[in-house]
């Protein structure tokens, strides 16, 4: 039996041998042909033409759907009046569509009689949900870098968040803050407490919403952030445990230097994330992003983006405004900690 | 700062069960002040022992005394040692002065002084002007250097170095040699350090240990280590060129080599292993009492000296001769050689027996 097996894996082997040298005698034969009659792409092209006939599959795919996109998001800024369906356009502006996403109610300034706003919604998430996630990604990474034990089960659950579905994962949490019979209700003893229904305040929805944004945020920068830190010489602790150095210095004078060029990247990143966060918040609060019977909206900048475009193709000029001013507060708030990161991240 | 080492083993147990004994019963004490090489082949447990005197390695059984305490079982932080990698571990975010005073700002000193102790001994390893750079920027010598800056700005009770000269360049590594042996003179501190460089050790050491598979060989001066070695290892490992080595026979008090009597040894009859170096051969003259004629078999000129090439009991041997005694043309050539330099090991421990 044994033998059988073998047999038949050797014949296996031979035929892709055989299959291999054919292939290798026809490209030959191929390379002859086109030689003579001067036709080799590899000799004949310069080598600009070649590079791009060989990027041709992305750029093609990249003009269609990243940079066709963009320069009409510039093009749209510019229209009065813009109908979808005919095509047609009332008149040319420059500043009008910038001006109507500013004054427009829940963007910038509530609407009456409602908290909360696409910007300042944005705005919080992005300055107390990144920072807060990234300092315990840090702390919990370090954490389960020192735990032998378990290490591999305490790993996967950190990361489990990274490979569920972020709606499902917010129907959990929004069934984990329900006002009846909730599970954070049940174990605090709160009765019928309000989050995220009727009744709930905008701090409250803000808070379950940070909660839920930081945890599904955690486990992408735990992965990045233990792997870093597996990579630092195991020498730099040898040496600063024989200088009898606290844990604490040990964590803020030698992890996370070393780690910096990490956490910068992370916090770019998660910032640029942050800024368009969609997903959270419609898991939570639907796709309007205010519940029923509550004075406050949880609407972020890309849902009131999206709100236009879904909005029957004739406030297209608006969306665009709005896409592009999250871009230039994007770009700004980017600059900005490259700028700041050029004195803090080290090498 | 006296060290001593009793009966100290290290057992590595692999994942299968298995278990590597890296160092086997070490009884070594050092005394105070000296300069101790640890030496042996790659794998022969002398890194081993060096971090079990670190405490970054725990002994599996057996004591380590720092004079009268007992640190077999204190933490690595609560030993007071200076320990410098083998790529020094200089943190690399750090500048040059603030990698030197690390570890005085986890200890209860003043700023004024602490600052002061880093100046001083930066000037004290010549590395008075780099202070502000990074380690990226400085050469293998300037970073061995504040590496030795940072293990000892702390003044610890031993000095450990951890195959400090190997990332170097030959020349740099003569440099530092000389350095490491004028800082310890200067600050008079007991220190051991790990090299498989049998050079290296027998130039700077006050004493060296000789390792193979985690069994102390011998302990002595180098001096003394290489004129009297205590086995057939020892005497293999040092020298360069190495020592010859070859089997004889004595036959009624006599080593008997190439049929010829070389000398009378007063020891029974049998097999022994014998041990000549190159450089202890010499021109036998007429009155010499031990002499014994050979076949040249090739000849090389390297400057002051003349090697020359024969056999002994059909093994390869090689002397160093002066030398105005051989021509090109010389076929054969009466040798000599002290009877003390002739080292005879047993057959069975690789001892060596004195016959002197």
């Amino acid at each position: 039996m044994r033998n059988f097996f073998k047999k038949v894996k050797k014949s296996i082997k031979d035929f892709l041998w055989d299959v291999r040298k054919r292939i290798k005698i026809r490209q030959r034969k191929i390379g002859a042909y086109l030689d003579e009659r001067n036709l080799n792409l590899a000799t004949k092209f310069p080598g600009w033409a070649k590079a791009l006939l060989y990027l041709s599959p992305a750029l093609i795919v990249l003009a269609i759907f990243t940079f066709w996109p963009i320069f009409n998001a510039f093009r749209l800024v510019l229209y009065e009046g813009y109908n979808m369906t005919d095509n047609t356009i009332t008149g040319y502006t420059i500043f009008g569509n910038f001006i109507k996403v500013i004054n427009d109610e829940s963007f910038i300034f509530p609407a009456q009689h409602t908290q909360g706003t696409a910007i300042v919604n944005t705005l919080i998430i992005v300055f107390i949900s990144v920072p807060i996630s990234i300092f315990l990604a840090l702390f919990i990474s370090v954490a389960l870098n020192s735990i032998k034990p378990l290490k591999g089960f305490f790993q996967t659950i950190y990361f489990l968040p990274y490979v569920t579905n972020t709606i499902a994962i917010g129907l959990v949490i929004a069934y984990m803050f329900k006002s009846d019979g909730g599970l954070i209700n049940e174990l605090l003893g709160l009765g019928e407490f309000s989050w995220i229904e009727r009744g709930s305040t905008h701090p409250r929805a803000m808070f379950v919403l940070i909660f839920y944004s930081i945890w599904g945020s955690l486990a992408f920068k735990i992965m990045v952030f233990l792997t870093s830190i597996q990579g630092i010489d195991k020498q730099y602790y040898q040496a600063a445990s024989i200088d009898a150095t606290p844990r604490r210095r040990i964590f803020s004078k030698i992890t996370v230097p070393l780690i910096s060029p990490m956490i910068f990247y992370i916090l770019v990143t998660s910032v640029i994330g942050a800024f368009k966060i969609y997903n959270h918040i419609v898991a939570l609060f639907g796709v309007t992003g205010k519940p029923d019977g509550v004075d406050f909206t949880m609407q972020s900048i890309v849902m009131y983006i999206y709100k236009y475009i879904d909005g029957g193709g004739n406030n297209l000029s608006i969306a665009a405004a709005g896409s592009l001013i999250l871009f230039s507060i994007i770009l700004i708030l980017t600059l900005v900690q490259m700028q700041a990161s050029k004195k803090r991240v080290h090498y | 700062m006296e060290l001593r080492l009793e009966n100290l083993t290290k057992i590595f147990t692999n994942k299968t069960g298995t278990d590597t004994t890296a160092v086997d019963n070490l009884d070594i004490t050092i005394e105070s002040g000296t300069l101790v090489g640890l030496l042996g082949p790659s794998g022969c447990g002398k890194s081993t022992t060096l971090f079990m005197i670190a405490g970054l390695v725990k002994p599996t059984s057996g004591k380590i005394y720092f004079g009268d305490d007992d640190v077999t079982r204190l933490a690595a932080e609560k030993r007071g040692i200076g320990l410098v990698f083998q790529n020094y571990a200089l943190y690399p975010h750090m500048t040059v002065y603030k990698n030197i005073l690390f570890p005085l700002e986890n200890m209860d000193v003043a700023r004024d002084e602490a600052i002061q102790r880093v100046k001083d001994m930066a000037n004290l390893v010549g590395i008075g002007e780099l202070l502000d750079r990074k380690p990226a920027q400085l050469s293998g010598g300037q970073q061995q250097r504040v590496a030795i800056a940072r293990a000892l700005v702390k003044r610890p009770r031993v000095l450990l170095l951890d195959e400090p000269l190997s990332n170097l360049d030959a020349r740099l590594r003569l440099q530092m040699r000389e350095e490491i042996k004028r800082i310890q003179r200067e600050t008079g501190i007991t220190t051991i350090f790990v090299t498989h460089d049998q050079e290296e050790a027998m130039s700077i050491s006050d004493k060296m240990v000789v390792l193979d598979f985690g069994v102390q060989q011998q302990y002595a001066g180098p001096q003394q280590m290489y004129n009297n070695p205590g086995n057939l290892f020892v005497a293999k490992f040092l020298g360069n060129p190495p020592i010859n080595t070859f089997e004889a026979k004595i036959d009624k008090k006599h080593l008997i080599i190439n049929e010829q009597k070389l000398m009378k040894v007063d020891l029974p009859d049998g097999t022994y292993d014998i041990g000549m170096r190159p450089e202890n051969f010499r021109a036998a003259s007429s009155d010499s009492k031990i002499k014994i004629e050979v076949d040249i078999k090739e000849i090389f000129h390297i400057g002051r000296d003349t090697m020359i090439h024969f056999e002994f009991n059909n093994q390869n041997m090689r002397a160093l001769v002066d030398s105005e005694a051989v021509t090109d043309k010389s076929k054969k050539i009466d040798l000599t050689i002290k009877k003390e330099r002739v080292y005879i090991f047993d057959k069975k421990t690789g001892k060596v027996i004195d016959h002197a």
